[in-house]
């Protein structure tokens, strides 16, 4: 095993984080994420700024695109926090699986604030994959800049994917808003590695449409509930079986 | 004063139904680090039901979209998206090779069918 990856400062540290983020290939699929999303904030008569903002708080692009397509259209406020809520679940696995490669012998908790806020899917298996072979002390500082690459990468894609769809002719912006679903069925569909998830996935994609074309009230939050419950259950009887 | 409101609402709506309800999985997560791991059941149905929600986001997205995407037809959004799901499988699932494949079939099938 070669000896840990180093650094002379925090600083040095930070900027071969960013360094990794914006050469990696999840900055790619971060840019068309943020593309869609920029265009559908767009269409969904938001503005720019709320967008960037958006980009920083919620850091997360499922619940950003769900508070897009909701926030303007009169939804329930509760069934809006319901969905977000739902859809932020897996942000916790990730927290808990993360931390403990963070954490180092001196770590104070207010220096684990700022990767908690960071996590989200890109930077959360750059993380774990990079993170064990720094040494322990530099970890918190690369993980906050690669991080913040990410960050900025999706909030600038965010406005560019914003002017073009005002200003691109309607076939070009109808692509530029197929970005969204087209990047998290691909995305969703990669970290699907269980039976569980893979089903949870189809039936969902069923599911929701169904429940809107009968009208049905809250129909988000009972995709999820029937979708993922029938999926769990799946999954149950067939540990059983085994 | 009016106006004032009106302007700040989408931003105190992101906060209240956006940012709180996020963020407290970061934070559950940063609290409890100790206690649950990623296979337990508690964590593998709740990742269900958060990608039965995002896949009802995706399908409703294609099915029933606004504005421009909307003036592509029906059919050509769903071939689209089997295009793309098709080649993301074959190229290893790759996401960019599926996203870009789907798009390809999506402006060459808007472009020659938009009426």
């Amino acid at each position: 095993m070669s000896a840990p990856i180093t650094f002379s400062s925090t600083s040095a540290a930070f900027f071969a984080g960013a360094k990794t983020a914006l050469t990696s290939v999840f900055m790619l699929v971060l840019a068309g994420t943020y593309i869609g999303i920029g265009a559908l904030t767009h269409d969904f008569g938001l503005s720019s700024w709320w967008l960037a903002i958006s980009t920083v708080l919620v850091w997360a692009a499922p619940a950003q695109v769900i508070l897009i397509t909701t926030v303007t259209t009169g939804a329930a406020l509760f069934e809006i926090a319901l969905a977000v809520t739902l859809s932020g679940v897996r942000l916790f696995p990730m927290v808990v699986a993360l931390m403990p490669v963070l954490r180092g012998p001196t770590t104070r908790l207010r220096d684990l604030l700022l990767p908690t806020h960071f996590t989200a899917v890109s930077m959360w298996v750059e993380s774990l994959r990079l993170l064990p072979a720094i040494e322990n002390q530099w970890r918190i500082p690369f993980c906050n800049g690669l991080s913040a690459g990410y960050m900025a990468t999706a909030t600038v894609f965010g406005f560019v994917g914003f002017y073009l769809a005002a200003g691109l002719p309607p076939l070009l912006a109808g692509g530029l808003l197929f970005l969204t679903p087209m990047s998290f069925l691909m995305s969703t569909a990669r970290n699907a590695r269980m039976m569980v998830d893979k089903l949870g996935l189809v039936l969902g994609l069923v599911i929701g449409p169904l429940l809107t074309v009968l009208d049905v009230g809250l129909d988000l939050m009972w995709t999820g509930l029937i979708g993922g419950t029938l999926a769990y259950l799946v999954h149950r009887i067939r540990e059983a079986a085994r | 004063m009016n106006a004032v409101l009106t302007e700040l609402w989408p931003y105190f709506l992101m906060v209240l139904v956006g940012y709180l309800p996020n963020e407290i999985w970061r934070a559950f997560g940063l609290v409890l680090a100790r206690g649950l791991n990623e296979d337990s059941e508690v964590v593998v149905w709740s990742r269900a039901v958060a990608t039965a929600i995002l896949a009802g986001v995706i399908a409703k997205l294609v099915l029933f979209p606004t504005g421009a995407l909307g003036a592509i037809p029906l059919s050509v959004r769903i071939i689209s998206s089997v295009v793309g799901f098709v080649v993301f499988l074959a190229a290893k699932r790759s996401v960019s090779a599926g996203v870009l494949a789907g798009e390809a079939a999506l402006l060459i099938g808007g472009f020659l069918f938009v009426p």
